[in-house]
């Protein structure tokens, strides 16, 4: 603790001349790559912001110590601390567009949305993985969007999926617990026209951001309902405090399933044997067994180059998730880079390279990553790449994965998704659009 | 006439007929009121002292309960841990005292205020900085704290008891007991009170300023830890427990800034309404979530008509 204390007082004191990002890797400006990183490492949502941001530049890093970069550019990876506060997170991109940011990684729904119609503006695209604005999956209506692997709404219909494969779905009750903001109220369309297409019944519990620890109110009403299964789309300290709550009124933990936010390392650690059994939705592998990861503990982690704060977290859920962030945006980088013959792209180069490049299954083998997570195939028309999730589920003391992979309802999702994008695109004044063939 | 059914006659229907779940709601809204008293305390404690509320409280909690948890982290035995938390506390006592309070004296009570806040973005960055900002588990069962449940069964349900929660009533209210006597019936208790009455004339009589603000501020600390590792206990240790502290805020509205028992009875009235009206109300008329403003509306409506507080006291200026 001493340790940690001298190291934290010196880095006060650079810290007056640093401002508040950290250079994770220096090279010349001449031929390198900068991607900012809106982190959170502050905060009441820190637990999860820790890992994510660990694992997303450690995977740089490795790229850099291995490979000398992508396509013999370094890639400069610049933190920038958001806090998860969307004005925190639109300051960080207004201090760091001008510095050649090939994409933004908000890490937030609520900074997404605001960067979201900034993104044509500056030619700089948002990649938010997995959270942010549903609709951006439509390519033809936002170019400089994209939501790979999956949107929310293409995440929940594989939940609903799932939940009629174990027991039927028609005439249920679902609950759904959702932290009260722009991110847990995003898939709430989806259910309303799912429930009667799906022959469902569902019930919402909204949980404050002030109340994340203090849900026994909620939970009085979920005892008061009797739903068959929970979905949960919580983040942060809300997730522990409502599987503790969920176990406090018996509710069965096998019928709560938790969003791919909602279950993390971070999450049910704390809550142990108490929470055995509880499911969530995932998109990216568990553990160190990849040849990818053990490159990164090998030339970042071991040699003291990462911030991680231990080898026994690399391999946690959102310390892959994050890895598998930065994967997704150096397959992109690399294919731009072919695509212009340029070494050093910028944010329109990148935009084309997220919309056209392909993790195949083959392409993660060459990764060092085979099995990790289902195949993305970019494209012009779906920026969410028909990535599948899968069911894992937790043993007390750790995550352990119990499905197969679990594609959306395509059908049913993809005219929803098309519904939202022209809604929000034909209320924005000179929207940017393109044709995709 | 549906809105007339769903304030009237529902809730009352559904009380009737689920008896077991109404009995459920006031033990939680027992559980949550003691804990919502116990932190109001540490801020009516500082209020007495020094006129001062300290914005500073919510992260106490927190950073008490790191420090206990850290300690433990490190291979501290968890009652020694226990023990060194409280050195930690007094020690943080002693220096706002001396590097902040003592510097501070006669400057306007919103000076006071606003160094407060100065010393919350100190202890966010000093916890983050030693412990960092990953969650941590309370230490719960290695403190002997009670685990499980027990069931009571009433009215053809039941009622569970979680035996933390029993715990965490039980403490709260020991502590408020103590804390209530310390400051009534003690000699250092009767000079807070002179301080709170008037800081000139309590010097005047040889009291110490400086002392009486160390034991308050510790006073303040025990209390954050209380609250940190009863909180805690129910989800984790982050920083995001903080906010649970600015559930104070309407308590005190409601009790008095300066009131012992007014803590206490304004928790416990923010804790039972709160429950009640979220699960009876709320949910049907509103759409549920209403525990996070539900207690403002609360202290707003006694704002109106009581501004004092139900224990605090009347101003009376002369013109």
């Amino acid at each position: 603790m001493m340790k940690k204390l001298l190291m934290g007082a010196a880095a006060l004191a650079l810290a007056g001349s640093l401002n508040t990002t950290v250079n994770i890797a220096g090279a010349s400006a001449e031929d390198t790559l900068y991607v900012p990183s809106l982190s959170y490492r502050t905060g009441p949502f820190a637990g999860n912001g820790i890992p994510f941001a660990d694992g997303f530049a450690d995977y740089f890093n490795m790229l850099n110590e291995r490979d000398g970069g992508i396509g013999g550019a370094r890639i400069i990876v610049e933190e920038c601390e958001t806090g998860y506060k969307a004005d925190k997170g639109v300051e960080c991109y207004e201090a760091t567009k001008g510095k050649g940011a090939l994409a933004y990684n908000p890490l937030s729904t609520g900074i997404t949305l605001q960067l979201v119609p900034k993104a044509p503006v500056d030619k700089i695209p948002v990649f938010s993985m997995g959270y942010g604005l549903s609709a951006v999956a439509i390519g033809e209506k936002f170019p400089y969007g994209f939501a790979y692997p999956a949107s929310y709404w293409s995440q929940m219909s594989s939940i609903l999926k799932y939940i009629d494969s174990n027991g039927g779905i028609k005439g249920k009750k679902i609950g759904f617990i959702y932290l009260d903001a722009g991110y847990g109220k995003e898939p709430i369309p989806l259910l309303e026209k799912l429930a009667p297409e799906m022959g469902f019944e569902w019930v919402g519990f909204p949980v404050g951001v002030k109340e994340m620890q203090n849900q026994s109110a909620t939970w009085l009403n979920v005892r008061k309902e009797r739903p068959d299964w929970m979905i949960m789309w919580g983040w942060g300290a809300m997730n522990p405090t409502a599987v503790k709550e969920a176990a406090k009124i018996r509710f069965p933990m096998d019928k709560f399933i938790g969003n791919w936010w909602a279950g993390a390392h971070a999450d049910l650690e704390s809550v142990g044997e108490t929470g055995k059994g509880y499911l969530a939705a995932n998109f990216s592998g568990i553990g160190t067994d990849f040849p990818a990861l053990q490159d990164v503990i090998k030339h970042v982690v071991e040699p003291g180059k990462s911030q991680v704060e231990s080898v026994e977290k690399v391999g946690n859920v959102l310390y892959n998730r994050g890895l598998f962030n930065a994967v997704m945006m150096a397959e992109a980088i690399r294919v731009a880079q072919e695509h212009t013959g340029k070494t050093v792209i910028t944010g329109e180069d990148m935009r084309w390279g997220l919309e056209n490049f392909k993790l195949t299954e083959a392409r993660l083998k060459e990764l060092g990553l085979e099995g990790f997570t289902s195949p993305v195939i970019a494209s012009c028309k779906d920026h969410e790449g028909g990535g599948a999730v899968f069911i894992q589920q937790w043993t007390g003391s750790d995550w352990e994965r119990i499905s197969d992979p679990i594609p959306p309802m395509v059908e049913q999702v993809r005219p929803l998704l098309e519904e939202a994008a022209e809604s929000y695109t034909s209320e924005a004044a000179d929207w940017q659009t393109q044709t995709c063939s | 006439m549906e809105l007339f059914n769903q304030i009237f006659v529902d809730p009352f229907v559904t009380m009737y007929e689920l008896p077991d779940l109404l009995l459920q709601t006031l033990w939680e809204g027992f559980v949550s009121g003691t804990l919502y008293s116990l932190i109001a305390l540490g801020f009516v404690l500082i209020f007495k002292a020094s006129s001062v509320f300290n914005f500073a409280q919510g992260i106490m909690v927190v950073f008490a309960a790191l420090t206990l948890v850290g300690l433990h982290e490190l291979g501290v035995p968890a009652y020694l841990a226990l023990l060194l938390t409280l050195g930690v506390m007094y020690l943080l006592a002693f220096s706002v005292e001396r590097l902040v309070l003592r510097h501070m004296v006669n400057q306007p009570d919103i000076i006071l205020f606003m160094t407060t806040i100065g010393l919350t973005f100190i202890l966010i960055g000093a916890g983050e900085l030693v412990f960092g900002g990953e969650p941590k588990a309370m230490i719960t069962e290695e403190l002997g704290l009670p685990t499980g449940s027990s069931d009571w069964d009433v009215f053809g349900g039941i009622v569970i008891f979680q035996h933390i929660d029993i715990a965490a009533a039980v403490i709260a209210f020991l502590l408020i007991l103590g804390l209530a006597i310390f400051f009534n019936k003690t000699r250092i208790g009767r000079a807070l009170r002179a301080v709170a009455d008037d800081h000139q004339a309590a010097l005047s009589v040889g009291i110490s300023l400086n002392q009486i603000w160390v034991i308050v501020w510790f006073a303040a600390g025990i209390v954050a830890l209380a609250t940190g590792i009863m909180w805690a206990a129910k989800s984790d240790v982050s920083f995001a427990l903080q906010v649970v502290a600015l559930k104070a805020l309407p308590v005190l509205v409601l009790g008095g800034f300066t009131s012992i028992p007014g803590a206490i009875v304004g928790g416990l009235i923010i804790g039972f309404s709160e429950k009640l009206f979220d699960l009876y109300w709320g949910v049907p008329i509103l759409g549920g979530g209403t525990e996070s403003w539900f207690a403002f509306i609360v202290a707003l409506l006694f704002l109106l008509y009581r501004p004092e507080g139900l224990f605090g006291e009347k101003h009376i200026e002369r013109i």
